[in-house]
């Protein structure tokens, strides 16, 4: 158990996916305007992270990885190389699939998160999250624990930015920085104090 | 707009990175040497080419209700190919840029490109564009990478340019530079510059401020 703590704080503070890995900095600088929005895709995030990571992990354990059809005699076969082509395929069907069963049985939840979802296939966090976990041969547990941490960790940098982002619409701000350039700028001023906790050992 | 202009109004007056925020990620990620930049450069030049010119070809085929499958698909089949290319002749290279060489496959500049111009247009057009946005791309991370390994390290591609203090040289490096924020710095100011030289890039501002009261209505 203690493993899985400690991999979920990883995920989230050392490990940061938007600020220590650069992933999913495209929805990440677009659709940080507003709290409320980034709310709600920082939930997708989680969501969607927390079942393709585990769901990629046992496809790649039971059937890509080098040995892993011993069982049927096939023991030479190793599938690894097709692993991009299979995680970018699991993950555009999730959420396909997600976005179906939540219109079906939680229209409410669907309403906020569905605007979301399709952008969510090419978001390089998503898919960063899953070949970060075959790099580093996770088990089962702790692909969960990796999961739902790089979501989560994701989702308080995007709601972080916003917050910072809305004061700012006030200030003054000159001309040729606006929007991108000052937003980069903030960005890398909350990586760093990101960085300060990367003295912290969990 | 014609095929020259096709080629080189990526470069700067509709840079992907600068202009329409595409493909940050890497741009970022892997900055912080120009070896592995340059690279990356070449991997994400080749598989912009491979895909538009497929996507190109097969458009007049495609139902558009399966499109986003079948080029994401196109786009993983050219990077697990370079991919593999790298692990075989660069094992090198390929560990340094770890994961960042498969996640070409969500670099919005590929599905970007294939979607603005390669379902649009013919086989000839698509590949300049592609080679445009290659290297308009290219270019943004040579400058970053630059700037970042030489003031980072003192050298550039390996080789030492500055002499650093604790080897008797005269220069101390700044190790921030070969850390994350520092990418931010820099493609922040960056994008400062390439506005304030071409104003039609600027963005309005969300808010407009209520303009003071001058004296007379004050009184």
């Amino acid at each position: 158990m203690n493993g899985f703590f400690d991999t979920f704080f990883r995920a989230v503070f050392l490990e940061n996916l938007a600020l220590a890995y650069f992933l999913g900095m495209c929805t990440f600088l677009a659709v940080s305007k507003q709290v409320k929005t980034t709310l709600g895709l920082g939930v997708a995030v989680i969501v969607v992270e927390g079942i393709s990571v585990p769901l990629n992990n046992l496809i790649y354990n039971l059937v890509l990885r080098q040995g892993a059809l011993d069982w049927a005699g096939l023991d030479q076969l190793d599938f690894s190389f097709l692993g991009l082509l299979s995680q970018i395929a699991v993950i555009a069907a999730m959420i396909q699939i997600l976005e179906i069963v939540l219109n079906r049985f939680f229209p409410a939840l669907y309403n906020t998160l569905g605007i979301y979802l399709p952008l969510l296939t090419v978001n390089c966090a998503i898919l960063g999250a899953s070949l970060f976990m075959v790099q580093r041969d996770y088990g089962f547990a702790l692909s969960v624990a990796y999961g739902l941490g790089a979501g989560f960790g994701w989702a308080l940098a995007i709601v972080a930015l916003a917050g910072l982002r809305e004061k700012m619409k006030y200030s003054d701000i000159p001309e040729g920085l606006q929007g991108l350039g000052i937003t980069f700028i903030t960005t890398g001023l909350i990586s760093l104090a990101f960085m300060g906790i990367a003295g912290m050992s969990f | 707009m014609s095929p020259k202009q096709t080629l080189i109004a990526p470069l700067l007056k509709e840079n992907p990175v600068t202009l329409h925020v595409l493909g940050i990620c890497s741009a970022l990620a892997i900055t912080n040497s120009l070896t592995s930049s340059l690279i990356m450069s070449v991997a994400l030049t080749t598989v912009l080419v491979i895909s538009n010119t497929a996507i190109s070809l097969v458009r007049n085929q495609l139902p558009s209700s399966v499109r986003l499958i079948v080029q994401i698909t196109i786009i993983a089949s050219a990077v697990t190919v370079i991919d593999q290319f790298l692990r075989a002749y660069l094992p090198d290279a390929a560990r340094t840029l770890s994961v960042y060489i498969s996640l070409i496959v969500t670099n919005c500049i590929v599905l970007g490109r294939a979607e603005a111009c390669a379902m649009k247009s013919g086989v000839g057009i698509s590949i300049l564009d592609a080679l445009g946005n290659g290297f308009g791309y290219s270019l943004v991370l040579i400058i970053v990478a630059s700037i970042r390994e030489l003031f980072g390290n003192g050298t550039l591609m390996g080789y030492q340019l500055f002499r650093l203090t604790h080897e008797g040289g005269w220069f101390q490096e700044n190790a921030l530079f070969l850390l994350a924020p520092s990418a931010f710095f820099i493609i922040g100011f960056l994008v400062w510059g390439v506005r304030s030289w071409k104003p039609e890039q600027k963005e309005k501002p969300d808010f407009e401020p209520v303009p003071l009261p001058s004296s007379e209505e004050r009184r």
